[in-house]
């Protein structure tokens, strides 16, 4: 149906993570069995493509021009197939062009008289610009989706990104504006200042769940909203975060130049050092649950509370630690966004990312290296919506549907398996996050 | 499961019971030393009457700072008496007189000595229409948290009930066709919510999130797409207007804020008594509350879970999705990019306020109206109050109601379980 972004699914680690009743074969036979029993890989490909099929649809059938072919179908059906298929196409090209890699810059490339010009005059990094971004709206969802995807492993629900990163945001700028301190010490304060911020907002939540058994969605719901209001609270305020003469804007001073993450590659593009704290967490985060004592607790209590409880490990202290890391990672998404980026607080700063978090995670599979693949993917396709609203009319909202659309499919591998007729899976390794409800 | 929570929730008892006395010192010390010290001298004007009524009821008029010392004196002395074993009614008296006192003494001090009159009948009527939404969300969630399915999904289920309303009535020009539309578009997100949730056994609390990410995301799409080309044809709905009620209508205060309103709550009547009684006064509740609780012993007697679940989420839907017709074609008409803004995950929070029942939910669901009306009015006169401290208040209240404070809530036993027939 179309051209998505080139295989940028797959999360490599959840292969090797569930090698129960895998017979020992060649590797041909372990791939083709995964194909037709659809194991998790091929499940999660699978449903990035049925979603993108449906967007696609969607994005044909409410195009005036395409509606009209289809009202002459019987006339001429070639013209209204292509005509479905050139305008759902025409979107993805579009993305694909914002997000990867787009032919024009490369053009324009060669129409320079020497590299040296044209690494001065910026066609250079026109040509990266594309990833660049991906890279930049991937930051502070590789972070905030590893937030949500530590709390799942140890059996907790982690909806309360928003309030976090409004926590982690609103310290660093505050750190950003309202502090001075040498060059390289001023950055690094921040950030860390953004994970306290975000910690603190985790903390208390596992606390409740620890100390009281209030469930942990119903609490960090009501905190985004707490958040929210007095993020705008502070920004209405001189005395705090507002700027001055900002009128009632709700929005902060500009955080100080020696406060933002240092550019990778130049003035031109924005990536910048908040991707590499991403991908340091992303490591450390894989580190933390499959090679130490903590992460083996967090992931016990996950699978089984009791037999955890029974094994001498405190679930209780397990949940506030987890749900305290889980909040400084999601603060970290708030300050690499206000350090690289935007560098000033407003009363919308913190988007949706909370709610894109739990996308990303949960394609990911909760995993660190499949949060990134996500992140990368949904990085991609906000990256590379702007450029297709602008050049093709179709409205950016379709990433959101696309993305939901995903992880419904992710989430209910039965389904994908009715939709491609594959066989049922011999060792149902697709089975991620056990259902559980209020009580629990 | 069940014994983490309980094993997990021993500790309170003992902060159980000192709780409510402190919570009541605060807030009588918030009155006496707050809105009692601050407050400008003179007069604070209460109204109880609008303009043109056929029988008025005269204004109150009370000396602003005078009063609110009261408040917080008597709030006090309410804090010593809930120090003594009290019976579960008086507990709940003494709760409601507190906070009553509370928003007394904060009146005062906003409108002491203020030519502006606090409009009693308004903040009602205000408070009515604000929890309308919130009202049939919590009806929704009661419906399918008690046959065993975690409904986050009011969300969507208002969001696309208020789009598919403003889009109906507007390009049939008939405002009922708007309300079924929203009810049936509530329903599908219902139907969705159900097939995978009972048929693929998808974990429910993230699919109602991913639910809601889906339907922001359809809606905004089709907004763009569709509804800012055709404003004109599809998004320029007519609205409700307020139907009186003969004699019952006339009757001072109480007519104007119960008896003088559009279709939607007199709707909203009929569907709480329906639903309450339902649960619990028939035999088809007995069998839904059954299968929330235990549905292994419900299928041995011979109750169809997914049934009952499949026929309750779509139900659920299709009530949640009449409060979405009310965003559009009840108040202001024409829809908006995310519009419910939250209404949905209100809702949840006034469900599980009101302990899984459809009363003790509206009763929640009217108090955070009353404050979401209490903070829009107090705004318009600028009193110094940071508003912003008024919103949080529900979501305040729901962490305190879920962390024990007020009392054990406990969700149905297989609320969120899937069911695998044996």
């Amino acid at each position: 149906m179309s051209e998505p972004p080139p295989a940028p699914a797959a999360p490599p680690e959840s292969t090797p993570a569930e090698p129960q009743a895998r017979p020992k074969g060649s590797f041909a036979r372990a791939v083709l069995d995964a194909v037709i029993e659809g194991n998790s890989v091929v499940v999660t490909i699978l449903a990035i493509i049925t979603a993108m099929v449906l967007g696609g649809l969607l994005i044909a059938f409410t195009n005036s021009t395409v509606l009209e072919a289809w009202g002459r179908f019987f006339a001429d059906p070639g013209h209204a197939i292509a005509q479905a298929w050139g305008t759902a196409s025409g979107a993805y090209v579009a993305i694909f062009e914002g997000s990867i890699f787009n032919p024009h810059t490369v053009a324009s490339l060669f129409h320079q008289k020497s590299m040296s010009v044209a690494l001065k005059d910026g066609t250079v990094s026109a040509v990266f610009d594309p990833l660049s971004e991906t890279a930049v709206s991937a930051t502070p969802l590789i972070l905030a989706g590893l937030s949500v995807a530590i709390a799942f492993r140890a059996g907790l629900f982690n909806i309360g990104g928003q309030s976090q990163f409004i926590g982690g945001a609103i310290l660093a700028t505050w750190l950003g504006f309202g502090v001075s301190m040498p060059p390289v010490i001023h950055p690094i304060v921040c950030v860390l200042g953004g994970f306290a911020g975000g910690a603190v907002l985790g903390w208390a939540v596992g606390f409740l769940k620890a100390r009281t058994g209030a469930h942990e969605v119903i609490v960090t719901i009501m905190v985004n909203y707490v958040m929210a209001y007095l993020l705008s609270y502070l920004l209405s305020k001189p005395s705090l975060l507002e700027k001055a003469g900002s009128n009632g804007n709700l929005i902060s001073p500009d955080i100080a130049g020696d406060a933002h993450l240092p550019l990778l590659f130049g003035t031109h593009l924005r990536i910048n050092a908040g991707f590499l704290v991403a991908l340091a967490c992303a490591a450390g985060v894989w580190w933390l649950m499959s090679r130490s004592t903590l992460g083996f607790e967090f992931r016990t209590v996950g699978a089984n509370p009791n037999a955890a409880r029974s094994a001498g490990m405190s679930v209780t202290r397990s949940w506030i630690l987890v749900m305290l890391i889980a909040g400084g990672l999601a603060g970290l998404a708030g300050s690499s966004v206000i350090q690289g980026t935007d560098f000033s607080l407003n009363f919308q700063s913190y988007g949706t990312y909370g709610i894109d978090a739990i996308t990303v995670a949960l394609l990911g599979r909760a995993r660190p290296g499949g949060v990134v693949w996500a992140a990368l993917l949904y990085g991609a396709l906000h990256a590379g919506a702007p450029l297709m609203q602008t050049s093709t009319g179709v409205p950016v909202d379709i990433v959101q549907v696309i993305q939901a659309l995903i992880v419904m499919f992710v989430a209910a591998p039965p389904l994908v398996r009715a939709i491609f007729r594959l066989r049922e899976a011999r060792a149902s390794g697709t089975g991620q996050v056990l259902s559980k409800g209020w009580n629990s | 499961m069940t014994t983490l929570a309980v094993t997990g929730r021993s500790p309170v008892s003992i902060g159980r019971r000192w709780a409510a006395p402190a919570a009541f010192v605060v807030l009588g010390l918030i009155d006496l030393l707050f809105f009692g010290h601050y407050a400008h001298h003179g007069d604070a004007t209460l109204a109880f009457s609008q303009p043109f009524a056929k029988v008025t009821v005269p204004n109150l008029s009370l000396p602003g700072r005078e009063t609110a010392y009261a408040m917080g004196a008597a709030s006090l002395a309410l804090a010593v008496v809930r120090g003594f074993e009290l019976g579960k009614v008086v507990r709940r008296v003494t709760i409601g007189l507190v906070l009553f006192f509370f928003v007394i003494a904060l009146l005062c001090w906003a409108y002491a000595g203020s030519t502006n009159t606090f409009n009693v009948i308004n903040q009602f009527q205000g408070t009515l229409a604000d929890s309308i939404p919130l009202i049939l969300g919590v009806l929704a969630g009661c419906l399918c948290e008690r046959s065993g399915v975690i409904n986050i999904a009011i969300e969507g289920q208002l969001l696309l009930g208020a789009f598919a309303g403003a889009i109906f009535a507007s390009a049939f020009g008939v405002l009922w066709l708007g309300v079924i539309a929203g009810s049936v578009a509530g329903g599908l997100v219902g139907l969705l919510l159900g097939v995978f949730a009972i048929t693929y056994l998808v974990d429910q609390i993230i699919l109602g999130v991913v639910l809601n990410v889906f339907v922001s995301g359809l809606t905004g799409y089709l907004y763009d797409k569709v509804l800012i080309p055709y404003a004109n044809t599809l998004n320029s709905p007519s609205t409700y207007l307020p139907i009186k009620i003969p004699l019952l209508g006339d009757i001072p205060i109480i007519g104007p804020v119960f008896f003088d309103s559009t279709l939607f709550l007199y709707l909203t009547y009929i569907l709480v008594a329906a639903v309450q009684l339902g649960l619990f006064r028939t035999a088809w509740g007995l069998r839904v509350r059954a299968v929330g609780e235990h549905p292994a012993a419900a299928d041995t007697v011979g109750i169809s879970v997914r049934l009952t679940r499949y026929r309750n989420v779509i139900l659920a839907g299709l009530i949640a999705g009449i409060g979405g017709a009310f965003l559009t074609i009840g108040s202001v008409g024409s829809f908006g990019k995310d519009m419910s803004s939250g209404k949905g995950y209100i809702a949840l929070a006034a469900m599980i306020f009101g302990r899984w029942t459809p009363l003790g939910g509206v009763g929640a669901a009217l108090l955070f109206g009353f404050t979401f009306e209490l903070q829009s009015i107090l705004s318009t006169i600028q009193v110094p109050i940071a508003s912003y401290f008024l919103l949080m208040v529900p979501y305040v209240a729901t962490i305190i109601a879920v962390a024990g404070l007020v009392g054990q809530v406990r969700a149905p036993a297989a609320d969120g379980q899937p069911y695998v027939k044996a």
